[in-house]
């Protein structure tokens, strides 16, 4: 039964806001308290998946293939477990940041929603259902896109929406072929009757719910919205969507083409390495041609978004393994980077880097931050971000996918340089730049505790890198042989 | 019968591909429209076309009768009704916030306006 809290929770946290509204302290005092039940119960979840296999909720008692059926495995429990802890630091950000805002209440709502939306993406077993929870993943989002009303705003997430609704729209097609072709949509008999349909049948439908999910996830054609919409939003939502919102895309991408869809008799493969790599390049080459941090990061997100997308392709447990521990480094990383560039923001008026400077001088702490975090987000020992780099290139060395390999190496190095150039631009140049806002004692607090756990979780990940590996390891492996999966849903037979 | 309401599906999904390339902003919102429709008609057709019972359990049994129509694809176009309907009157609204904002609908003349911008 614990499976459906996790979205419940942050749905009636959402509902309180919006009902209760005299007093601001009982609505944060309401959100720490209800996230951090969240993550005890999301780490009860995680215990019980490690040592015994995967977990299931029937929704109204109907059995597997009828009903609607949550499912929590490995991936999903620790996919969970990093969002959850995630929201969690970055809630005192929340506070401080959209504090001083006219419409900050409905940020809290929103915010509750889209984290309740997610976890239903990652926990559901049923096609149709994640539609559903990828809708309102959608509303939650252009709402907070469209809060603060300015013509640029209004412009991201008109962009945004257009394209996200053609891709919910495709989805949904995707969806009925594949609800005529085998008649069931519970992913775990998906996965044997998949295997029985003509390999031309399913290649048509991998590949439309392919063209749905590369607009979510911003792969290359189609990324132009997240550029477009990402740096005109307020710096706690800017890093809340890093963390969450192309990055529940891949998580899906990764559970259907291993439990749905089996990647490697399709013939995809060539094709998702051309996207990866075109996503990585033109990514990174956006990020050194912007002068502003959020933009600069924005597009490093649709960067790091094709090495995910390469260690699904080359398909090893040990591959596989690489983009999840990828993934999470970067949700972490890219979300501390978004945060610093928020409380430069707040502090000087502004995240260009021609009008800032003096960080070093003024903030020497944050630039210590600030250096570990972009660091470890070009990959370098024994920061978070090498580990999975490393891992992906090892991989697609030993499994002769070369070219990918030097992209990605080639790519790290443009990413080092758009980092220094952030350093130099913020940090180390003088500039006439005066500081617009004193933060007070209790905002600096609010503003630095995230920062600092999130940069401690970067340094410190390397002593347990070996057994974390280990995990993902198994974890890749339950994904590519999903018999305990399909067995926990489906029953004995 | 499916193939008839198949290339019905067909010409639909051409006319909002067609009106989404258009570069008025309501027309845009219309081929989302004839979009969606069309994708919640072929949902409807994936389970398939056919003279049956209602599904409808008659009083005396327990199971409904052996030819009866498949209601599982009814359930989902219902729901990607109300949900789809939900979003294009959102659309709407942030298309007219759109257009209050800079005084035209046209996509390009708000391009070139906002590249005028960044040179000045």
């Amino acid at each position: 039964m614990a499976l459906i809290f996790p979205i419940l929770l942050p749905f009636f946290v959402g509902l309180t806001a919006i009902i209760y509204k005299r007093s601001n302290f009982i609505l944060y005092t309401i959100s720490i308290i209800s996230a951090l039940l969240n993550l005890i119960f999301i780490t009860y979840i995680l215990h019980k998946v490690v040592y015994s296999g995967p977990q299931v909720v029937f929704i109204g008692d109907w059995p597997a293939p009828f009903g609607i059926s949550l499912v929590a495995d490995r991936l999903s429990a620790l996919m969970m477990f990093v969002i959850g802890f995630i929201s969690l630091t970055l809630l005192p950000y929340f506070k401080v940041d959209l504090g001083q805002k006219k419409s900050h209440r409905l940020y809290y709502v929103l915010i509750h929603f889209l984290m309740a939306a997610s976890y239903g993406v990652i926990l559901t077993g049923d096609l149709f259902n994640l539609y559903v929870w990828l809708e309102v993943i959608l509303v939650s989002s252009v709402g907070l896109m469209s809060l603060e009303g300015g013509k640029q705003n209004i412009q991201g997430s008109l962009k945004y929406l257009i394209l996200n609704i053609i891709s919910t729209l495709v989805i949904l097609l995707a969806v009925a072929f594949l609800y005529g072709n085998t008649g069931t949509l519970n992913m775990a008999d998906l996965h044997t009757k998949v295997s029985l349909l003509p390999v031309s049948t399913s290649l048509i439908i991998a590949g439309l719910f392919l063209f749905g999910f590369a607009i979510k996830a911003a792969l290359f054609p189609v990324n132009s919205w997240l550029p477009a919409s990402y740096p005109t939003l307020p710096s706690a939502i800017v890093a809340f969507f890093a963390m969450l919102q192309t990055k529940v895309v891949i998580y899906i991408f990764l559970r259907v083409y291993t439990l749905i869809f089996v990647l490697d008799s399709l013939g995809l493969q060539p094709l998702l390495f051309l996207l990866a790599g075109f996503t990585m390049v033109m990514g990174v080459l956006g990020a050194t041609s912007r002068e502003s941090i959020k933009e600069i990061l924005s597009f490093h997100i649709i960067s790091q978004i094709g090495y995910m997308i390469m260690g699904l392709t080359i398909y090893t447990p040990l591959a596989i393994a690489g983009a999840i521990l990828f993934m999470f480094h970067n949700m972490i990383v890219k979300t501390n980077l978004f945060l610093i560039g928020g409380i430069l923001e707040r502090k000087y008026g502004t995240d260009s880097l021609l009008k800032l400077g003096n960080g070093y001088r003024v903030l020497p702490w944050l630039s210590i931050l600030f250096i570990i975090s972009a660091f470890s987000l070009a990959g370098f020992p024994p920061l978070s971000g090498f580990w999975g780099k490393f891992v992906l290139v090892k991989e697609s060395f030993r499994t002769e996918n070369v070219l990918i390999a030097v992209i990605s190496l080639i790519v790290s190095i443009f990413t080092l340089y758009s980092m220094t150039k952030i350093w130099a631009g913020a940090f180390l140049k003088s500039s006439e730049n005066k500081r617009v806002y004193k933060l007070s004692q209790m905002e600096r607090l609010e503003y630095y505790l995230p920062v600092g756990i999130l940069a401690f979780i970067a340094i410190s990940v390397c002593i347990a890198m070996e057994p974390l590996i280990i995990l993902l390891t198994k974890t890749a492996q339950d994904l590519l042989n999903p018999q305990a999966y399909v067995r926990a849903v489906m029953g004995g037979a | 019968m499916e193939i008839l309401w198949c290339s019905v599906v067909g010409i639909l999904f051409g006319i909002s591909i067609y009106l989404m390339l258009e570069r008025h902003l309501l027309r845009v919102v219309f081929g989302l429209i004839l979009l969606s429709n069309s994708v919640n008609l072929s949902l409807f057709i994936c389970g398939r076309l056919t003279r049956a019972n209602p599904p409808l359990i008659p009083s005396n049994m327990n199971i409904p009768l052996s030819n009866s129509a498949n209601s599982l694809p009814q359930a989902l176009v219902l729901t990607a009704i109300v949900i789809s309907f939900g979003f294009i009157l959102f659309t709407l609204s942030i298309a007219y916030r759109f257009y209050k904002a800079n005084q035209t609908a046209d996509i390009y003349r708000v391009q070139e306006a906002t590249q005028e911008e960044e040179k000045s």
